[in-house]
């Protein structure tokens, strides 16, 4: 497939760029690299300004301050269709007009492709998303998941070396996102040099698809690091309540030991100072029911049945804690006694600093 | 399967009974069912006035048309005019100002809805309120206001005979020729045109002019490839309206002051008034009116097809 030929350079850098509507201040002095090839994942609630990044990206905002570029050349002052990059928008946004071979093509006309070449590409985006059968349907004959194919080959007929995904999955119900994140993630690997940008607020989406995850909130990038790292080592509380699910506990910091509720919890200190008072996090499905290394006693609150497990949630020394485990036969009774215990090495300090953010 | 085959015959005397049961009810039914007034003498009323203060002079006009002063009813005063100098010129003045002016409006009413839709500028909400205004005041009001500017004795001229000490006229003389009827048309009806196009701007998706800008389209491919495709049934509805209202404009043709333009409604007036010809001034109408309503015809077809 000659789709590995690429026209375009890739790679995005933002260079502390900031945007401000008025006096509010949407991105504040973002630096972040995207490698030529690397799929980046701007994690965030809305409003966290993650979709202003990306739009800097396209050239629909200018930042007040700071720079862009892509492929190492600053686009900061380029008008959007001199940027060469594909985007994919929440809504599809296919053209109602025109078929959706002709949509496929709009791009490399607006680009002056050779004439000759064009069928061919059109062909080409169309065979790898699947959509060939549909050349010549109109966007109103298709369903939402294949719009978004249309869509999505639409931004990869021009070969653009950077492609930007807004919130690409968004619309379409649950079963057909995971289908089309398989879609997402064999489409990256046919295209090995394209540096993708996805934005979304969906941690399975960007668990599953980033090499890099950039975790946004309040208009600045709290984190930023691969699925793993912010999974298991997260470095604030934002990053790990908003990365998979935890249990986030107020402690005071011992030696190789910290203090919950007077209950001492053995947990690796390094790097956080003792005496002082810091979080402990946990994910909910790394906590067992009964006594086991780091025991924790405490009553159970609520009981909540998910199928194949159970979400015990427990209070200790006056805060809530959460354990995901395997279905049980016989769930333990509102309010009585329960035990519950993690592993050393499951659980990671953030020092309060941090966690404060 | 057993249960429910019992529960369908156990059910049988129970339907019958029901049906049973609301007989009698039905044929109580009956009885008020002729009471009631058939919903189409309901009609009559608006129809009968619609008819009386409509169609009656309607009528009146298509019959006096084929009834000539010299008595009889024929088709003579049609044969009169069609072969009349000054009726082919006012047909052919009326046809080429109607589409000039059509036209015209047509592409500043485009021009002007894309900067007021898609140009984020301080004031263009109130601007777009205006347009609504602007429909509901008289045509003659905006062309008071062109013979304010413009006109012999107007601003304009002044300035210029100010400025310069020359006595008599200035040059601005085009008013009562044709290019001023046609310029005060589309003053007046553009906005006709940038009402359904302001609603079907608003449509458009901006993500789809952004996804087009950023797959390499210049700003004016966009209006091209993807604003204008969309906007056409909106374009083809507002023009078909302000055409049709261009060959029935009276008014501002006579507010102007052109002599020498003659339209159709000019025509039936003079006829009418100066001449006291009723049958040939009928003819003229009828024909203004076959063309109206041929138009609207169009129009209907076209704005159909548009989903308005």
């Amino acid at each position: 497939m000659s789709s590995g030929i690429r026209t375009m350079d890739s790679g995005i850098r933002f260079d502390s760029v900031s945007v401000a509507y008025g006096k509010s201040v949407v991105l504040d002095s973002l630096d972040l690299t995207v490698e030529p090839g690397e799929v980046m994942a701007l994690l965030g609630p809305s409003g966290s300004g993650k979709t202003t990044a990306l739009r800097a990206v396209a050239g629909f905002v200018r930042p007040v301050s700071g720079r862009v570029f892509i492929g190492g050349r600053d686009v900061t002052a380029l008008p959007p269709h001199r940027r060469g990059i594909g985007m994919v928008v929440q809504q599809y946004a296919l053209f109602p007009h025109l078929r959706v071979e002709e949509n496929v093509a709009f791009g490399l006309k607006a680009r002056k492709t050779a004439r000759a070449d064009i069928p061919g590409r059109v062909a080409d985006a169309l065979e790898m998303t699947g959509m060939a059968a549909y050349a010549k349907r109109y966007p109103r004959e298709l369903s939402g998941g294949q719009q978004q194919r249309v869509a999505i080959a639409r931004a990869l007929a021009i070969r653009p070396g950077v492609l930007l995904l807004d919130e690409p999955l968004s619309a379409l119900d649950a079963q057909l996102r995971s289908g089309m994140l398989a879609e997402l993630a064999r489409l990256h690997r046919e295209l090995p040099d394209v540096s993708i940008l996805y934005v979304t607020h969906d941690q399975v989406e960007a668990l599953t698809l980033a090499d890099r995850i950039a975790v946004m909130d309040r208009a600045r990038l709290r984190d930023c690091g691969t699925p793993q790292e912010l999974y298991r080592a997260p470095r604030t509380a934002f990053t790990a309540s908003f990365v998979g699910n935890a249990n986030l506990l107020p402690v005071s910091v011992g030696v190789g030991s910290v203090s919950l509720g007077g209950a001492e919890v053995k947990v690796d200190t390094s790097g956080v100072a003792a005496g002082v008072s810091a979080t402990l996090c946990v994910r909910p499905h790394l906590v067992g029911l009964g006594p086991g290394p780091n025991s924790l006693s405490g009553t159970v609150t609520e009981v909540q049945w998910r199928g194949a497990t159970h979400r015990v949630l427990a209070s200790v020394a006056g805060h809530s804690v959460k354990a995901d485990v395997r279905e049980l036969r016989e769930p333990p009774a509102l309010g009585s006694a329960v035990t519950l215990h993690f592993a050393p090495e499951d659980a990671v300090l953030l020092a309060a600093g941090v966690s404060d953010e | 399967m057993s249960r429910s085959a019992e529960r369908l015959s156990d059910g049988d005397p129970v339907v019958s009974a029901a049906v049973e049961g609301r007989e009698p009810a039905l044929r109580d039914d009956c009885p008020q069912r002729t009471r009631q007034v058939p919903a189409f003498v309901w009609a009559l009323p608006p129809l009968a006035l619609l008819g009386l203060v409509f169609l009656y002079p309607l009528a009146l006009v298509v019959r006096q048309s084929v009834r000539p002063d010299t008595g009889g009813t024929s088709l003579e005063p049609y044969a009169d005019v069609f072969a009349s100098a000054s009726f082919r010129e006012a047909l052919g003045t009326t046809v080429w100002l109607a589409v000039g002016a059509t036209v015209g409006c047509l592409v500043l009413g485009f021009a002007l809805a894309l900067v007021i839709a898609f140009v984020p500028f301080p004031g263009g909400k109130a601007v777009a309120r205006f347009i609504d205004v602007f429909l509901s005041f008289p045509s003659f009001l905006i062309t008071l206001a062109l013979l304010f500017i413009y006109g012999t004795k107007g601003m304009a001229n002044g300035l210029w005979t100010d400025a310069t000490g020359t006595a008599g006229d200035g040059p601005f003389q085009f008013l009562t020729t044709p290019w001023g009827v046609l310029i005060a048309e589309i003053t007046y009806f553009t906005p006709f045109v940038m009402r359904p196009l302001l609603a079907a701007f608003s449509q458009i998706d901006t993500a789809q002019l952004e996804v087009a800008s950023s797959l390499g389209a210049r700003p004016l491919r966009v209006v091209r490839k993807v604003i204008l495709p969309e906007a056409l049934p909106a374009l083809a509805a507002g023009g078909s309206l302000v055409l049709v209202m261009c060959l029935n404009e009276f008014g501002i043709v006579l507010f102007t002051g052109a002599k020498d333009v003659t339209t159709l409604p000019m025509l039936v007036y003079s006829k009418a008034m100066l001449e006291s010809d009723y049958p040939a001034a009928c003819v003229v109408a009828v024909v203004n009116i076959a063309i109206s309503v041929g138009l609207y015809g169009l129009y209907r077809v076209v704005s159909r097809r548009a989903g308005a």
